[in-house]
């Protein structure tokens, strides 16, 4: 049995296809069965995100699975197949578990570590669980996916650094307040990047926002949508003590807030902590706020800097994660492979017959007036009950060999008589998490 | 017996400090557990140590430079516990331990033979007078310490400079706060003691002041960190002028302390 993945993501596609491809979570039976109902395949698993679509899925026949699932996604989404082939990637084998296991690690994501990715992939083997249509080598396999995307998160710091401009800014500020429940911040300006920072200290939790502008409207228009407090642009510096984060960005072509202005500022906040944040380009805020006592200023460049050692710092850890989906390739194969019939019944039968050759021998050690001859015979009767009961079970897995759900009857009888390959340590791959 | 339990917490504490500092280096959460559980540990078989001597002794054993640096060591090392569970902080023991190992260490070079009680300070104030100056200077240590973690986190800010050291030390307001809880902890301790001082010095020497040198000093010490807490209250003396002013006022109540007894000679030079 093959593992096979067919899919395209923010590597291959741009949006313009990926949307073209994607599907609604509301609606996952009807592809999940579609899939399952294509000749040869046996399981499936559909990931939709929006920087990925891809079906993960088992087959006897790893060329024509792939080529009927490519068929099946062109078909599906009415999308010229000659459109899509030159996005899709496809992977079986080893490839293939390498493949999702980074997936689901975030080793693949646009931006590394992002935590997101796993959560989504375990809502569609949510789906594929309530479908029915993914079976044991599936849910081992994605369970494994999900144990080894823990492994990567405990054991590298993969996620754990601020890799946005914005998050940075929300990181330092908790470096400075500790919490950040009862802090007020200020925005003076507007832009893109200043509202995103913004809207980070608000999820975060801050206690209150003011926003101010030179033009007056501007500042109510924005403080509406933050459900912030609108500030008259001329009583900056009144407004000032009463901040503790500003994020500055206007289209000044000098200083806003200078040094000498600071003193007077701190003295009414009782010199509390400030926290500067510049992300206007000519700057707003005087450098030379940051050797004020108790001020904090970091511009835009400073953030990147930031945010450029975090990404250095996350490529290291994501070398170690690699390493980590390595390793837990070559377990999941140990199992995959012992599910194969021959070695399954060649197992089953030494299993037997080393029961048979222990109690035969303890019997004839113990028998003392053993009559000439009747060593040979007693081999010879026990070898025949033992073929005897092994023939049914043997003949009926030769004969679903040629079907497709051996995997199930493998298992369990690997299960039923331990039968487990040297290696394969079953309960760390049942692990479940979450 | 008193040898035993002075030299296991010796080094206990030393084990600790040395895995605190390992912390410092290399910040890995089971490390700054088991630096908290051996300080713990080292604590217990400290309070063993301290209530043994003063079962043999007769009295509270702070009477000589061995006994109250000891006790000295013992009240920093339970106060930072308190702060460490307050404040889930376990960085802070890399700060504080070095500085209670030392003051052991200090002790350790001071005879420990209980000697017979000088008769000027069988009394009830004792007691009392001691217990208290030392809580209050082990509170100040423990501010000192985290003064000396808010001026290098405060310069890593200014600097930009955000390595794996800065990751792991807290915020600067929650070194702030700590700092200032010692000292309004501290403070009224010292201010006690010196008045619990001056008491008993009215019943054993006459006179409630005589300007004898640990006076004198203990007053500087006063005024230091009463300008401290009153700058805090009134202007908001905060951040790194405060710190600065919190590692001043430690580095002169140790000369009250050591100082006086070892360099100047006056009513109170026990050694």
């Amino acid at each position: 049995m093959n593992i096979i993945v067919v899919g395209l993501s923010h590597k291959t596609a741009a949006v313009e296809i990926r949307e073209k491809v994607a599907f609604a979570p509301t609606q996952m039976e009807k592809p999940l069965q579609a899939v399952v109902a294509l000749p040869d395949i046996t399981e499936a698993v559909i990931v939709s995100t929006c920087n990925r679509v891809e079906i993960y899925a088992t087959t006897r026949d790893v060329a024509g699975g792939m080529a009927r699932i490519k068929r099946f996604l062109a078909d599906y989404h009415n999308v010229p197949l000659e459109l899509l082939e030159k996005h899709l990637y496809s992977y079986h084998g080893e490839d293939a578990t390498r493949h999702v296991f980074r997936v689901a690690s975030s080793l693949d994501s646009m931006v590394v570590g992002e935590p997101q990715i796993l959560g989504q992939i375990k809502t569609s083997y949510g789906y594929a669980a309530e479908f029915k249509s993914s079976g044991i080598i599936l849910n081992r396999f994605l369970h494994k996916a999900f144990s080894v995307a823990k492994r990567v998160r405990t054991e590298t710091k993969i996620a754990s650094s601020a890799v946005s401009v914005a998050f940075a800014a929300v990181e330092l500020a908790k470096k400075i307040f500790g919490e950040l429940s009862d802090k007020t911040v200020l925005l003076i300006g507007a832009g893109e990047m200043c509202e995103l920072a913004a809207k980070h200290f608000i999820n975060t939790g801050v206690r209150g926002v003011m926003v101010t502008n030179r033009t007056y409207e501007r500042a109510e228009k924005l403080a509406e949508e933050f459900d912030a407090k609108p500030v008259h642009f001329e009583a900056l510096m009144e407004t000032l003590p009463k901040a503790d984060i500003i994020l500055s960005s206007t289209g000044a072509p000098h200083f806003i807030i200078h040094e000498k202005d600071m003193e007077e500022v701190l003295r009414r906040r009782k010199h509390k902590p400030m926290f500067f944040i510049d992300i206007a380009v000519p700057r707003d805020i005087d450098p030379k706020v940051n050797n004020v006592e108790n001020c904090y200023l970091y511009t835009v460049d400073d953030l990147n800097g930031v945010v450029a050692t975090n990404l250095e710092q996350r490529k290291v850890e994501a070398a170690k994660a690699e390493a980590i989906v390595e390793q837990e390739i070559g377990q999941f194969f140990k199992w995959l492979s012992s599910l194969e019939v021959t070695p399954t019944i060649v197992a089953l039968r030494t299993h037997f017959d080393e029961i048979r050759k222990a109690e035969l021998s303890k019997t004839i050690s113990g028998w003392k007036d053993l009559p000439p001859g009747a060593e040979k015979k007693l081999d010879a009767l026990t070898n025949a009950i033992m073929n005897k009961l092994l023939h049914q079970p043997t003949s009926v897995l030769k004969r679903i060999d040629q079907g497709n759900r051996n995997d199930l009857y493998v298992d369990a009888l690997r299960n039923l008589f331990d039968l487990e390959v040297a290696g394969d340590s079953q309960d760390n791959m049942m692990e479940l998490e979450d | 017996m008193n040898a035993l339990l002075f030299n296991s917490t010796l080094v206990i504490y030393a084990v600790a400090t040395v895995i605190y500092l390992a912390y410092l280096v290399k910040p890995k959460q089971p490390l700054g557990r088991a630096g908290f559980w051996l300080t713990v540990a080292g604590f217990v078989v400290h309070l063993g140590f301290t209530l043994n001597r003063f079962l043999e002794a007769g009295h509270t054993p702070i009477t000589n430079l061995h006994e109250s640096l000891s006790f000295f060591s013992m009240a920093t090392v339970g106060i930072f516990i308190m702060f460490e569970r307050r404040y889930k902080a376990s960085i802070l023991g890399s700060f504080v331990m070095p500085l209670a190992l030392l003051i052991l260490a200090i002790s350790a070079t001071f005879s420990a033979v209980i000697p017979p009680l000088n008769p000027a300070l069988k009394s009830k104030w004792l007691a009392i007078h001691t217990i208290m100056a030392f809580l209050g200077y082990a509170a100040f240590a423990i501010s000192f310490g985290v003064s000396v973690m808010y001026l290098i986190q405060s310069h890593f800010l200014k600097k930009r400079r955000l390595g794996p050291m800065f990751q792991k030390l807290p915020p600067l307001d929650m070194l702030d706060d700590i700092s200032y809880r010692c000292l309004t902890f501290g403070f009224p301790l010292l201010t006690f003691a010196i008045i619990s001082g001056a008491i008993w010095a009215e019943t054993a020497w006459g006179t409630y002041w005589s300007w004898d040198p640990k006076e004198t000093w203990s007053l500087i010490t006063w005024f230091i960190y009463a300008a401290l807490l009153h700058g805090r209250l009134t202007t908001g003396w905060r951040g790194r002028k405060a710190a600065m002013l919190s590692i001043f006022g430690f580095v002169i109540m140790l000369f009250t302390f050591l100082g006086v007894n070892l360099l100047l000679s006056g009513l109170h030079s026990y050694k």
